[in-house]
């Protein structure tokens, strides 16, 4: 009886594993082959196109070129010229002999990304690139992240800390700060293209505020357009941070405070013993987040200064958007769209190292 | 002792407050001005009445809209994407959540690692790879009175709905939550003689609410403030969605002097809808941001 | 919330469905729906001129005149922003979804011919001759684009300001020299009336700056492209000349005789703080409502090579998918109707493309206050360079000037310039 009852069971369950194996893979076939089509299939063509020059919509073939695409993205060189102290434009004269497109150097083709001059004016240091616009995005996109990471994260964890607090209201105050989160990037952009104006709001406030203060016009002063967009960019996100930071909050057990609060420490001994180790991985989280969407600064350039004004506000996947889409060069933008991913990735990874390393 | 914690207290108070006006006053801004004419904007600014609907209130903003923008056309756009999006996304991953879940099958775990590993994959950095590739995609199209297979997926719903139904942070949701509930519910019903989809349609989707409703609201915000896809991929009007078609408006206007009156009427149009269900909704709103921490 | 869930999945399924027949309704181009009906044939059109109230008012009163002058055809118009025209037409040319007619700027033109989004066109010829050299686009010797109008730019100013300065008021025959110019725009700073001396309009983007600014460089001696071969921008974007160009718009901002943050409603000029303004004719209507008598139109200076303005401005063609040239045509021949390019120009007040119709505008008539942009147009007029190439150099261009403008070096940003064109054009096998 109980032999029979087994054998039966186990042929009970063959047939139910191969049919749970075949509706298993059937259930998840619609969704592996979106994902394929649309995400698997772009990436390996990310790859393969990065070694062409395929422009979109144009009556000439794509070809093969190799990792041209990349020495040039890539390529970087120090030069110095001499210079006339009286005619300024000497040094730029010189250097072109070595960096026409035509030229038999090393530097042919190459861009100014930085100059200095001597003091006497008699020489002038040149570093150079095979896309000088590159770089530049290169280094807006990474002050950004490095300003908006601690900035937005620090901010919403403040925040989560006030809600997490004795006041009353909790509710209100959590819905009002999350309010930015839900409006798309879009209207948030040409709102504060308002406020930014010389005669808009934010000015408005600091004339106010500040005694014979003289108003700015913040989108187009070469050095004051990133920090105007990291700021409402921290005001738009902080308030998603801010509930990650109290889901965080909420998994730490009350104990662990009365503990605390029993062996005499103050707020700041509480956060420092008790707090601040119960959000390791939130913290590890909220930071890959913050840098890997800060990598990703499109919507705001896009709307608000179209990577100027001098080049102040453009970013790599500004940069990318600009040849893929507006230059139709479909090949380089793809080999541009390889190193940013490539960047994406190490950043996630040393990112994870670091905060491991410091547990 | 008691003074000193209430003035921790006040303290707390005043920062929350000062916090509460720099997140709602520049969308109290935004929504006063949709209500004024241009000049009074301006003259506004210079005061307190900037954020309130104050002097002459008026709905002659959004009438300018709708007069020189097929609005309705743009918010029926953007309604159809995002809610096919939405109701197909649910239903293809967590179909897909359910089978990794709950079912066995060969390679369900390396598809899990598979899917984890997708999320670290930027849009951005697809975008220009996956243009090329959904022009070269054949559609059935309309013509003539007859179906025709036509290639080119541009200028259509189509290439706005299809990439982004399956996702792999929606299927990892589902997971989590589907391995939360007991395994005896599919025991039960096997001996019953269901089948496995009736055992996910009647017994685990009915259980499932607050991850659908996670689901749904994070790929409802996103489908809705969409903005760089639909940039390059449609250019008629007719499918414009509603972020593109309130940058061209500003695009366009800025060229002519910035309506701005209109400008704040159509951003009020489709952020106050979504700021007002948000409102109404806002628990699960919150937990849906909430539960995306689990990602890290 | 579980019935919801399940009455959503539920739509899913339904939607699935639905979804090859979302492919189905969204074909927006050509003539799909009317050719089915067997009775209309619609005839899709795309302007830029979204937000340009006038412009569009008087496109729109062309085609509810044309769909209502005939059965067979009916014309749907779709407005852009000017400033992101040009990339969706060359999006939807990827795709095949042009529309039937475009609307396109000349200077454009030879580049949507070589890439093929244009069909060449065929109107009437005695329509064809009856335009103005500044509204009809050839390419390789075909006709591709005709338009209603022709624009020209000139310097704006008030009577009384010049007066105040003890500024000569300069004529056609004999306009402001380099040096007198540089010494009104000190003067007019030395007063301190204004907040600016100057709008050169840089608050606008895209083609305006080669547009705007081209001519002033070709009056230094300048040009944006060797003209001869168009295989070379080095040695000319770059020359001597558009450098001393480049150093001396600059400077016009530098010291402080021009905004670099203009914005792009351009009101100041009107309003009075700023004392004058390099606009072009379209914008003149406005001024002369506001100023009267007060207001001068004046021809941009001489930097030694004569005054040099743009010619050619937007013009209407036909798609090479188009599947009804014919219908396309006819409509383009009817929008070209005096009517309407009086309409056109009285609205606008654009130099109408017709003779004829120049008769009928009070404005351009000989002796009314307008006529002197058609002098500025037939003595100064000059093409930007007729090669494919140009929508390349054009946004090349405008971001070198754009940089000349925030205080960039000259020399520097036309030698950037340089090689990047001249980069372009190996890269795109020289357009051949």
């Amino acid at each position: 009886m109980t032999t029979l009852t087994r054998a039966r069971k186990r042929l009970f369950s063959n047939s139910l594993n191969a049919k749970s194996a075949r509706a298993g893979i059937l259930f998840v076939l619609p969704a592996v082959a979106l994902l394929a089509m649309f995400l698997v299939a772009p990436v390996v063509l990310a790859f393969s196109l990065g070694f062409t020059n395929a422009k979109f919509a144009s009556p000439n073939e794509p070809e093969f070129v190799g990792i041209e695409n990349f020495t040039e993205l890539l390529s970087l060189g120090q030069v110095s010229v001499d210079a006339d102290p009286s005619d300024p434009n000497s040094a730029y004269d010189n250097l072109r002999d070595l960096t026409k497109p035509a030229a038999d150097t090393p530097y042919a083709g190459m861009q100014i990304l930085n100059e200095s001059f001597s003091e006497d004016g008699t020489k002038a240091d040149f570093t150079l690139a095979g896309d000088a616009l590159f770089w530049k995005s290169l280094k807006n996109t990474v002050i950004f992240a490095l300003v908006i990471a601690p900035l937005q994260g620090g901010l919403a964890l403040a925040l989560a800390l006030l809600i997490n607090s004795k006041i009353k209201g909790k509710v209100f105050f959590r819905t009002i700060y999350f309010m930015p989160v839900v409006t798309s990037m879009v209207v948030v952009s040409i709102l504060w293209i308002f406020f930014y104006q010389k005669d808009g709001l934010a000015n408005v406030i600091l004339d106010n505020l500040i005694p014979g203060y003289e108003p700015i016009a913040f989108l187009t002063d070469p050095n004051l357009a990133l920090p105007a967009i990291i700021f409402m960019s921290a005001w738009q996100g902080v308030g998603f941070h801010m509930i990650v930071w109290l889901a965080g909050l909420q998994t730490i057990p009350g104990e662990l405070y009365e503990a605390a609060t029993v062996d005499g420490a103050n707020k700041w001994q509480q956060f420092k013993a008790v707090t601040w180790p119960g959000l390791r991985s939130t913290f590890v989280f909220v930071l890959i987040v913050i840098s890997i969407q800060a990598m990703g600064l499109f919507t705001q350039v896009n709307v608000m200064t179209q990577g100027g004004p001098l080049d102040s506000t453009t970013t790599v996947v500004f940069h990318l958007f600009r040849e893929g889409f507006r230059k139709n060069e479909i090949g380089y933008s793809s080999a541009i769209a390889i190193v940013f991913f490539i960047l994406v990735v190490l950043i996630s990874i040393i990112q994870r190292r670091l905060t491991r390393e410091r547990d | 002792m008691k003074t000193k914690l209430s003035v921790g207290l006040v303290l707390q108070y005043a920062l929350a407050v000062f916090f509460m006006l720099l997140f709602c006053l520049p969308l109290l801004f935004m929504i006063s001005s949709s209500l004024k004419d241009p000049q009074a904007i301006f003259a506004d600014v210079k005061s307190w009445k900037a954020f309130f609907p104050v002097g002459d209130v008026n709905f002659d903003q959004y009438l300018g809209v709708f007069e020189r923008l097929p609005m309705a056309q743009f918010v029926f756009n953007s309604l159809l994407v995002s809610g096919v999006v939405v109701i197909a996304g649910l239903f293809v991953n967590s179909l897909a959540a359910f089978a990794i879940a709950r079912l066995k099958f060969r390679g369900q775990n390396s598809l899990l690692v598979f899917l984890i590993a997708t999320l670290v994959i930027p849009f951005e950095t697809i975008a220009m790879p996956l243009l090329v590739l959904v022009n070269s995609l054949p559609r059935l199209s309309w013509e003539d009175g007859s179906i025709e297979i036509t290639i080119g997926w541009l200028n259509t719903y189509l290439v706005q709905i299809m990439p982004f139904i399956a996702g792999g942070f929606s299927i990892f949701l589902f997971v989590q939550y589907f391995k939360t509930l007991p395994k005896e519910l599919d025991e039960a019903a096997i001996i019953d003689g269901a089948s496995y989809f009736s055992i996910y349609w009647r017994i685990i989707v009915p259980l499932a609410g607050p991850a659908f409703a996670t689901s749904a609201i994070l790929s409802f915000l996103a489908i809705w403030n969409a903005y760089l896809w639909p940039v390059m991929v449609v250019q008629t009007e007719a499918l414009r969605p509603v972020q593109v078609g309130l940058d061209y408006f500003w695009a366009s206007t800025s060229e002519e002097g910035t309506q701005w009156g209109e400008i704040m009427a159509y951003s009020t149009l489709i952020t106050l809808p979504i700021l007002i269900i948000f409102v109404i909704f806002q628990r699960a709103f919150v937990a849906s941001v909430a539960s995306s921490g689990v990602k890290g | 919330m579980i019935k919801l869930t399940r009455a959503l999945l539920a739509a899913s399924a339904a939607s699935a469905i639905v979804l090859s027949g979302c492919a189905a309704t969204d074909s927006a181009s050509n003539s799909e729906e009317g050719a089915a009906t067997g009775e209309t044939t619609t005839i899709s059109m795309w302007s830029h001129a979204a937000g340009n109230d006038q412009e569009i008012a008087t496109v729109k009163e062309a085609i509810t005149d044309f769909n209502a002058s005939q059965t067979q055809y009916e014309v749907v118009l779709e407005e852009f922003p000017q400033e992101s025209y040009n990339d969706s037409i060359a999006a939807a040319a990827a795709s095949n979804t042009l529309p039937c007619v475009v609307d396109v700027d000349g200077p454009i033109m030879p580049n949507w011919a070589w890439a093929g989004y244009l069909q060449p066109l065929t109107i009437d010829s005695a329509l064809e001759q009856s335009l103005l050299p500044g509204a009809k686009g050839y390419y390789n010797d075909q006709l591709y684009s005709a338009g209603a109008w022709d624009a020209a730019l000139g310097m704006l100013a008030r009577k009384s300001t010049l007066e105040a300065v003890g500024a000569r008021i300069p004529t056609v025959a004999e306009p402001w020299t380099q040096a007198e110019f540089d010494a009104l725009l000190a003067a007019i700073d030395a007063t301190g009336d204004y907040d600016y001396a100057i709008d050169w309009g840089n608050g606008w983007t895209g083609e305006w700056f080669p547009y705007a600014y081209s001519p002033i460089m070709q009056s230094f001696g300048g040009d944006l492209i060797d003209r001869s071969s168009f295989e070379t921008a080095d040695g000319v974007i770059n020359s001597d000349a558009s450098v001393a160009f480049g150093e001396w718009f600059g400077s016009t901002f530098a010291k402080g005789y021009a905004n670099a943050a203009q914005t792009g409603d351009r009101t100041e000029f009107i309003a009075g703080t700023i004392a004058l303004q390099y606009n072009g004719n379209w914008a003149v209507k406005d001024a002369y409502e506001a100023l009267g008598d007060d207001l001068l139109i004046l021809p941009p200076p001489n930097f030694g090579q004569g005054p040099k303005i743009g010619a050619a401005s937007w013009q209407f063609g036909i798609s090479s998918t188009c599947e009804s040239p014919e219908g396309a045509s006819a409509f383009i021949e009817f929008i070209l109707q005096d009517k309407y390019i009086v309409a056109f120009a009285n609205r606008i007040g654009l130099i109408p493309a017709t003779a004829t119709a120049a008769e009928q505008v009070p404005n351009y008539a000989p002796g009314g206050p307008f006529a002197v942009f058609v002098e500025f147009s037939n003595s100064y007029g000059v093409l930007r360079p007729p090669t494919p190439a140009y929508l390349s150099v054009s946004t090349i261009y405008e971001k070198a000037v754009a940089d000349i403008i925030n205080g960039a070096n000259a020399k520097q940003a036309l030698d950037a310039a340089a090689d990047e064109i001249d980069a372009n054009l190996a890269d795109n096998d020289f357009y051949r």
